[in-house]
């Protein structure tokens, strides 16, 4: 199967996952910011996304997208270790139109799914998983105005955030790279793409989170 | 214009492929900045001669930049701090006096090391006979102007057509991916109409000798084509890309 | 056939043959076509045929033979095909299409040809190479070289040095890497079907002879050190040109001419040794530790002009360093080539051009600290031109000279009575490919059966001085179109001979010579690194067998050269050992072939008396210092026969030329 077996067809699995991934972010920052406008417009959403066949299946196919994403992230790094060989450069230097993220994407992407897992704690295990296993939950607003009157929260999902938006200036463009969708005019159009739109997306969220914080 | 300067040359030995390497340190003294860094490692290798040592092994031909010979991971960079220029390149008005100059061989598991700062490019000669050519056997060509090709193209095919197959750009990669190599071959007859009856054919079968061969996977950070001496550019592994994924679509 | 020609001088009366076809000179080509043996494509599977080199000859022919069904050894000392010195010619390459309606025909570019090669080639082999000019360009469009095209589609031409029509066909400033390239795509398809098998760094060593044919060679493999043997039905050599006898050349580092001279002890004749070409506008060289010299493309002199001070006080300034090129005003300089050649001015071809440069430095008017070099300006292109349109002409150009000499030559310099003056370059005449080469007949086979040589490698085509854009031209020639068809001439009788062993008599005694030469080389043990031998060897030639040669200068550099060999025998260090891989030994062992060169060179430049195309008698030239021919007595090829040892002189055995189609003329670019 040439989705596993080559090198190109591993990198189209990880922009696909990628682009996925940027899409799904870019809805969940959209849909936190109604949190801000409309305390029962969120909760709606978030009755919308509960145990319903479609939200389950918008999930599922979310989860494997991340587990993609990240196995074939650890697949990859590991090939391109051991194609690296044993011995590293005494000096290296990064050239300077290398971006640094670009090369630091696993440890990029370890910081976003560690900041994703406290995430998912303390939201999904209280919201969609007690739903689907029948127990009776608060609305959505609950959760949000508990979560983030904690001191601990807004720096760590800020970090999160930084690591996030690092993530995205790479990946972003870097997926269209490796689905073949770019060229000499593109490259420098989807690399500001990129980061606009990793700006806007990572911008918006660390608002939302310093007026989750702050204003509520 | 013209001065001299005196440095620390820490350069990679190792006596063969399977012994231990390690660095070693020379004191250069009053070298003319006018002097070609390859001519300044023949210096310091009649030095050694002179005193009975075995002088340091070092790919380099040409000497003009062409052939591709050269290698040389000097001060964090393939061919040298120089852009756009391999080390036979590279002259010693680049660097300044009380540096240490550190050289190492390109290091790469699929290019493994023969001597010193010598190593072993053989899987890029594979990778070229697993499809980089046009199926066309002497004698039966048509009129060469039969064919018209837009001089875009042809300049296009040229600009990829210029790799000099270094290694610079495996050497830069932190994967130790070919992707930069491997694409401009692709590009190059992907551009031409003479190469499109089989592009499809092609891709994989160089793709899919670069993997066997134990090349890294490409994660787009740029290193090749900023460190590439000929200026190979980022856009030809999307055409490799986009020419793979078609074929393989198309099966 | 033509009359087997004995000369009288000779006593060896040793015959030479150089099988050229009958007819008109336009029909010899398809008449040996149409008459020559075959052998069918179920034969060729049976035979072999051993390949050294693969720059543009060995690796067409190489591809070739494969193509056509023969079983291919490739060798190669580099560590890929890819990088065989072909790949530096900048340029372009030559062809008789007549693309751009100007008159062009295969005759016109036969006759440029050879009058450019000073009367000094083999009429027939250079019409052939002008009938299948055409033929290549098919070919490498077809491989996918990418050549350059106007914007409808048809492929452009540039003109080059003496010639009247444009055309040249090229690939940017890296016409050889692409047709190199294109060769080696070739060639590792083969590789790829398994008709090739390919040996990288690996060094020809010696040639085999079994009962008076080549059979096989002892090769070593550079990176384990050992020798290994490697039989075949028939040999063919395409290793290059000697230049790098001259140690600074703008040959590659590892250019050597060991396995031409293998073959020329075993009995191959050498032909036309003194015919080296000198490329005017090289960069000068600015040390004793200068490894090699840097071409700048020939086509700088379209618009760059050549001069030196008029005054010898400027020119002292200059060497001193107390003034720059910039400093001296436009009515002190004297531009000798436009004062001398009216008609051509600085577009005389290269010989010439370097000759002058030559002829001005001796007189002492050279322009940097060594007094070797002359200016090439732009200041008058710029003016008329501006300097965006010069730039995008020669931008790489000037690049390239600026990282090496730190020197701009696109930089205004001062103004002086509101004439700009820009950054002159410098530039000096260095030795850049060698006409002669191994005696071949029509056939391109050697005077051993069997042992066949291309391109740069042999003789024919070039006569005393190459054109620019030709050397292309006849590497893939040799190698496309004609060895694949004559060395089927040979080996049609060879059909029944079975594979061969590598374990007969012949090959232990070869492998045995080498063996011992190369433990007498590590066991000198002497003082002197290879490099220092090799570098005194390259001043002995410049400086005597040179550009400009005497006899008194002749016979003293071979004088010297005996002093230097045995300097060698006795002084020489290699250390290390012989096993592994030793990069002293490698150039060791090619040294001692370059000092046996040297003298080759020497012993011709002394029998020629006369000067013509690339060797300059300074005994013979006219009142205005103009080459002198001497057709009457030297209207031949001077061919060199080993006599089983290196320290006796070669025996000069004459091939005649027979010129039917040509008028042999007087070469004149003044006018």
């Amino acid at each position: 199967m040439w989705l596993t077996n080559s090198s190109v067809g591993r990198k189209m699995v990880m922009g696909v996952t990628g682009l996925f991934l940027v899409l799904f972010v870019t809805f969940h920052v959209l849909m936190n910011a109604v949190a801000i406008f409309s305390a029962e417009g969120y909760n709606a959403i978030c009755s919308f996304l509960g145990a319903n066949w479609y939200a389950i299946l918008g999930t599922l196919v979310l989860a494997a997208g991340f587990v993609i994403h990240i196995i074939y992230s650890f697949w990859l790094t590991l090939q391109n270790r051991r194609a690296r060989g044993n011995d590293a450069y005494q000096v290296s230097k990064r050239p300077a139109n290398v971006e640094w993220a670009s090369q630091n994407m696993l440890v990029l992407g370890i910081i976003v799914v560690c900041f994703m897992i406290v995430h998912l704690v303390q939201f999904w295990a209280k919201m969609q998983l007690p739903e689907l296993l029948g127990e009776h939950i608060e609305p959505g607003m609950y959760f949000i105005e508990t979560t983030f009157s904690q001191v601990w929260v807004l720096p760590v999902y800020l970090i999160g955030f930084i690591a996030l938006w690092f993530h995205m200036t790479h990946g972003f463009w870097s997926a269209f790279q490796s689905l073949g969708a770019n060229n000499s005019i593109w490259l420098e159009r989807l690399k500001a793409t990129s980061n606009v739109w990793a700006t806007i997306v990572c911008l918006l969220f660390a608002i939302e989170a310093i007026w989750f914080t702050f204003m509520l | 214009m013209e001065s001299n300067i005196s440095f620390t040359l820490k350069v990679w030995r190792q006596a063969g492929p399977k012994e231990q390497g390690g660095f070693k340190e020379y004191p250069m003294k009053d070298i003319p900045t006018d002097t070609s860094f390859l001519e300044m490692l023949d210096i310091l290798n009649e030095q050694l001669v002179e005193k009975g040592e075995e002088p340091i092994a070092f790919d380099h031909d040409c000497r003009e930049g062409i052939c591709g010979m050269c290698s040389l991971y000097i001060n964090g960079h393939p061919h040298g701090p120089a852009t756009g220029a391999t080390t036979c390149q590279l002259y010693m008005r680049r660097f300044h006096d009380g540096e240490t100059i550190t050289v190492e061989p390109w290091r790469s598991a699929a290019f493994p090391i023969i001597k010193d700062l010598m190593v072993d490019r053989n899987a890029f000669d594979k990778i070229q006979q697993a499809g980089g050519y046009v199926s066309f056997n002497c004698g039966g060509a048509q009129d060469a102007n039969a064919i018209l090709i837009p001089k875009t193209a042809a300049d296009e095919a040229m600009d990829s057509a210029t790799c000099i197959g270094c290694g610079a750009c495996v050497a830069a990669c932190k994967n130790g991916s070919a992707m930069l190599f491997v694409s401009a071959k692709v590009s190059q007859f992907a551009l031409l109409p003479q190469g499109r009856a089989e592009a499809a054919r092609r891709v994989k079968a160089m793709v899919s000798k670069m993997d066997e061969l134990g090349f890294g996977n490409c994660t787009n950070t740029g290193a090749c084509a900023a460190e590439c001496p000929k200026n190979i550019k980022l856009s030809n592994i999307a055409r490799l890309n986009r020419e793979f994924l078609c074929a393989k679509f198309k099966d | 056939m033509e009359d087997i020609k004995k000369d009288k001088n000779n006593a060896a009366q040793t015959v030479l043959d150089s099988k050229i076809p009958e007819g008109p000179i336009a029909e010899k080509w398809t008449n040996y076509k149409a008459h020559q043996k075959l052998v069918n494509p179920a034969n060729k599977r049976r035979l072999d045929i051993i390949v050294v080199g693969t720059g543009l000859a060995g690796a067409s022919a190489a591809s070739t033979l494969a193509e056509m069904g023969f079983n291919v050894l490739n060798f190669c000392i580099q560590d890929s095909p890819r990088r065989a010195h072909s790949i530096a010619a900048q340029g372009g390459i030559n062809a008789a299409k007549n693309y751009q309606n100007d008159g062009d025909s295969i005759y016109r570019l036969f006759y440029d040809t050879v009058k450019g090669g000073d009367y000094r080639a083999r009429e027939a082999n250079v019409y052939r190479l002008a009938e299948v000019s055409n033929a290549i360009i098919d070919q490498c469009v077809a491989q996918g070289v990418p050549f350059a095209r106007e914007y409808g589609g048809t492929l452009a031409n540039r003109s080059f040095g003496g010639a009247q029509v444009s055309r040249t066909f090229y690939a940017k400033g890296q016409t050889g890497q692409q047709l190199l390239l294109g060769a080696y795509s070739s060639l590792n398809r083969q590789i790829q079907m398994g008709k090739v098998k390919s040996y990288n760094r690996y060094e020809m060593h010696d040639i085999v002879i079994i009962d008076g044919r080549a059979r096989g060679i002892i090769a070593r493999n550079l990176v384990t050190g050992k020798l290994e043997r490697f039989a075949a039905h028939a040999v063919v050599i395409a290793t290059g040109g000697y230049g790098n006898t001259y140690f600074l050349s703008t040959n590659a580092m590892a250019c050597n001419c060991s396995a031409a001279m293998a073959c020329y002890r075993k009995g191959a004749f050498f032909a036309n040794p003194a015919f080296v070409q000198i490329h005017p506008t090289c960069i000068p060289v600015h040390g004793d530790k200068q490894s090699k010299l840097t071409l700048m493309s020939e086509s700088l002199r379209n618009d760059g002009r050549i001069w030196v001070p008029k005054k010898l006080e400027d020119a002292k300034a200059l060497q001193e360093g107390r003034k720059k090129g910039s400093d001296i005003p436009e009515e002190d300089r004297d531009y000798y080539l436009e004062r001398r050649y009216p008609a051509f001015g600085n577009l005389v071809p290269r010989d010439v051009a370097s000759r002058a440069a030559k002829e001005r430095c001796d007189k002492g008017y050279g322009v940097n600290n060594t007094g070797l070099a002359v200016f090439l300006d732009f200041s008058e292109s710029i003016e008329r031109l501006g300097i965006d349109t010069v730039r995008q002409r020669y931008g790489n150009l000037f690049d390239m000279y600026e990282e090496i000499t730190d020197v701009n030559p696109g930089e205004l310099a001062r103004t002086i009575n509101g004439k700009d003056y820009y950054n002159p370059m410098m530039i000096y005449p260095a030795i850049h490919y060698t006409m002669g080469g191994i005696w071949v007949d029509y056939e391109l086979q050697t005077t051993v059966k069997g042992l066949f040589a291309i391109g740069e490698c042999n003789f024919s085509d070039h006569g005393a001085n190459r054109l620019g854009a030709s050397a292309l031209m006849q590497g893939l020639a040799d190698g496309y179109f004609v060895l694949p068809y004559t060395i089927q001439n040979y080996l049609s009788d060879q059909i029944t001979v079975p594979h061969f062993s590598t374990n007969t008599p012949e090959f232990d005694k070869a492998e045995k010579e080498v063996q011992a030469k190369i433990d007498h080389l590590m066991n000198i043990k002497g003082k002197r690194s290879v490099d220092s031998i090799h570098k005194e060897l390259g001043h002995i030639m410049w400086e005597y067998v040179g550009m400009g040669r005497t006899k008194e200068g002749l016979e003293k550099a071979l004088k010297l050269l005996k002093d230097l060999r045995k300097e060698f025998e006795t002084n020489l260090f290699v250390p290390g050992s012989k096993e592994g891989m030793n990069i002293e030994l490698d150039k060791a062992f090619r040294l001692n072939d370059f000092i046996t060169m040297g003298e080759l060179i020497a012993y011709d430049a002394l029998n020629r008396n006369e000067s013509c195309g690339g060797h300059f008698r300074e005994e013979y030239q006219t009142p205005e210092g103009e080459a002198k021919r001497d057709d009457e007595n030297y209207f031949y090829v001077s061919c060199w026969k080993y006599n089983g040892s290196d320290e006796v002189a070669p025996t000069l055995i004459k091939e005649p030329l027979h010129y039917e189609a040509i008028k042999v003329q007087t070469r004149n670019y003044k006018s």
